[in-house]
């Protein structure tokens, strides 16, 4: 299936990591949550306010805003219902 | 990473006989991932006997204390920063590294490590635990949760971990309580003998987070690892808590019960205090001789200090409540809500954690707001925090609520207005430090947005040990400063208010030293309603802001005509309703703190801030007092 920035994919769609485009300090970061390529990804639920939303990886749950959401790219597996 | 070889430092050696056989142990650090359990695990081997102090020249907190709780008090436990990696991109990770490398001056260097892993995501936890390996210490791996892993069937076969680590593993529960024996035992073998049962194995390159995940991932696989379903009870409760329409509400909803609570409960403990202080105050008084000795330990001194310690209840509830919500993970989600209006002006989500402890002190507030990156919305952070309403303030507050606003109910009992009243002062400091924010954003300090990365963990039962802990801690620091602070002041205020002594008598109050002083600043602050009284509480609490309860009960106590009223009365005798709601206004934006006046000079590097910081707040006060006392006194 298509390449999609991370805060496009609609809740409750999944995907795997393909490439993360950000520094040094905040890919380093976010790899040790769990954000590195090849790791698969669920787009869990959105905040109150619609961003930041939350992302399932790994069994842990991280809050991401969209403008970091954005620069990573994942290879979607499942579609999810309308968001 | 580079790997010394030990430097032997003898000055750091105490002077005893050198003893046969190996060395023995005396420094153990405690080391893992934030969220992974440590601090409870600290809390399970030390109990009650921790300092608290930070690491030289950095503002990263450092807790030791000695091993009691497991009989082992010759030994010294260090308690690191919880971070992810030892790759230095933050200050957290820089001290871990310089720690158990024996270069962080002051810190012998650990003999031994615990490192502690959250075992129900080990491909994760995992990526730490090659470059803690790396350093060659004796290490210990204790994955805890085990109870979590075993509810939601998960499994780890701790002896083909042990293999594959190369060093022992031990499936343990900080929480509970379950798993801790192999500790003693690690460290009477690492005592025993210089080889632990360590053996070297291979590690990953350590610079990348890549090969380190991969190594971590070959790990759990090669050791059918299994990682446990999802927490369900999580998920169901995160569908309630953040749901678009209840999410908000709820987090509104708690914010004010917490309140009602601090009030309804908080309100008749303290005056259930106050009369067994008085009463305790008055009996004692009686052995005394009566003499002067006896008008300045119960007068000046006891009056002082007893009308700040009365508000302990208060305190304690507060904290218990922000306890819970944190031990809880409550906190996060709250951060997650609150993130949409942090951005608008212009603050990262994560100096919501710093501001939502700067509602409890913002000393350590300001202290926390080094894990922001971004030094401009750092120095923003710093700047608003102290508008956030501390429990400094609490004392004043309470005092002047219960003094001058009826106790009444609403929709049938379940909001009072004097619990509403004082949850809009603490509104009104949150909009003060947006206000602020949102000023140094659009004009000094315009700030780039570093990115929110919030990890949410999964909800948990708050244990009554990690609760206990806190008030202990908060009541032993209350206490401490109302023993120290507050009685230097307190005892000042009443040597200013008797003397001078004409002809061996000691002055009538308004023509004493205080007296005077007070009479000549009144000009100033007559048009906020206020009288010269209020006044010296004014200068007084400069210090601290509670002391100006303090010295309000020194100076009624002290006061003929006020003599035998409670502070209360005494107070809504003495004051109009615009200059009493002006009081607690002046309270919610002044700056009435030395502690974060240095710790803003210590963090910033520079008198420059405190003393903006200083000014800018005095004079919001000042105007929004003033406003206050004019608009009330004409309307009422």
């Amino acid at each position: 299936m298509e390449v999609t920035a991370l805060s496009n994919a609609k809740v409750g769609s999944a995907g795997v990591v393909e490439t993360i485009d950000l520094p040094e300090e905040v890919s380093h970061h976010l790899a040790h949550l769990g954000f590195l390529p090849g790791t698969s990804v669920e787009v869990l639920r959105r905040a109150p306010a619609g961003d930041p939303r939350v992302y399932r990886i790994d069994g842990v749950e991280v809050g991401l805003r969209n403008e970091t959401a954005k620069h990573i790219y994942l290879r979607l597996t499942s579609e999810g219902e309308a968001a | 990473m580079s790997c010394h070889a030990p430097v032997q430092d003898l000055s750091q050696e105490p002077q005893f006989p050198a003893p046969m056989g190996p060395k023995p142990l005396r420094t153990v650090a405690l080391i893992g991932p934030p969220n992974c359990g440590k601090s409870t695990l600290f809390n399970r081997l030390t109990g009650l006997r921790q300092k608290v102090a930070n690491y030289p020249g950095v503002t990263v907190e450092h807790h030791s204390g000695r091993m009691k709780a497991i009989g082992r008090n010759d030994l010294t436990l260090i308690d690191l920063p919880g971070i992810y990696s030892l790759a230095t991109y933050s200050e957290d990770a820089r001290v871990a590294v310089e720690v158990l490398t024996g270069k962080m001056p002051g810190v012998p260097k650990p003999d031994c490590v615990l490192l502690v892993l959250d075992a129900t995501h080990m491909n994760r936890q995992l990526m730490l635990a090659a470059p803690v390996f790396s350093i060659g210490l004796p290490t210990l791996v204790l994955l805890n949760m085990a109870d979590q892993l075993e509810a939601r069937g998960g499994k780890i076969d701790t002896l083909a971990m042990a293999h594959a680590l190369g060093h022992p593993v031990a499936l343990i529960s900080a929480a509970n309580g379950t798993g801790l024996d192999v500790i003693p035992e690690f460290l009477l073998r690492t005592g025993s003998r210089p080889d632990d049962g360590s053996r070297p194995v291979q590690l990953p390159v350590l610079q990348s987070a890549a090969s380190c995940r991969n190594w971590a991932t070959q790990v759990t696989a090669r050791t059918k690892y299994q990682a446990p379903a999802a927490a369900l009870w999580t998920r169901r409760l995160d569908n309630v808590l953040l749901h678009r329409v209840w999410g908000p509400l709820i987090f509104l909803a708690v914010v004010i019960a917490v309140f009602q609570v601090v009030f309804l409960a908080g309100q008749p403990l303290s005056d259930w205090l106050t009369e067994i202080m008085t009463r305790a105050g008055t009996q004692a008084a009686l052995l005394l001789p009566d003499n002067w000795l006896r008008l300045m330990l119960r007068d000046g001194l006891w009056n002082g200090v007893q009308s700040v310690l009365v508000f302990l209840p208060q305190i304690l509830l507060l904290f218990l409540f922000i306890g819970i919500l944190e031990d809880s993970g409550y906190l996060a989600r709250a951060a997650l809500i609150a993130d949409r209006v942090m951005r608008a002006i212009g603050l990262n989500g994560k100096a919501f954690i710093p501001l939502l402890s700067a509602y409890a002190c913002a000393v350590p507030a300001i202290m926390a707001t080094r894990t922001i990156e971004n030094k401009r919305e750092r120095l923003a952070t710093i700047m608003i925090a102290p508008f956030m309403t501390c429990s400094a303030r609490l004392p004043i507050y309470t005092l002047i609520i219960a003094a001058f606003i009826p106790n009444r109910l609403f929709l049938g009992g379940l909001i009072g207005m004097r619990a509403m009243t004082m949850l809009g002062l603490y509104l009104l400091g949150f909009l003060a430090a947006m206000g602020t924010a949102k000023l140094l954003n659009s004009s000094v300090m315009k700030a780039s947005t570093a990115p929110f990365i919030l990890e949410l963990p999964q909800y948990r039962w708050p244990t009554i040990q990690g609760l206990a802990l806190r008030l202990y801690d908060r009541g032993k620091l209350f206490l401490k400063k109302a023993g120290t602070i507050i009685l230097a002041c307190t005892f000042i205020v009443w040597m200013l208010s008797v003397l001078p002594v004409h002809g061996g008598h000691f002055s009538e109050l308004t023509s004493s030293l205080i007296g005077r002083l007070g009479h000549f600043i009144e000009p100033v602050i007559h048009p906020l309603g206020f009288n010269w009284k209020i006044g010296i509480g004014l200068l007084s609490s400069i210090v601290a802001r509670e002391v100006i309860v303090g010295t309000l009960g020194t100076l009624y106590g002290m006061d003929p005509a006020t003599h035998s009223l409670g502070l209360q009365s005494a107070l809504r005798g003495d004051m109009t309703l615009g200059g009493a709601v002006a009081l607690v206004v002046f309270f919610a934006f002044a700056m009435q703190c030395t502690s974060t006046l240095a710790v803003v000079r210590r963090e910033t590097n520079s008198w420059k801030y405190p003393a903006v910081q200083f000014a800018y707040m005095t004079v919001v006060a000042y105007v929004a007092a003033l406003v206050t006392n004019q608009v009330i006194s004409r309307l009422f």
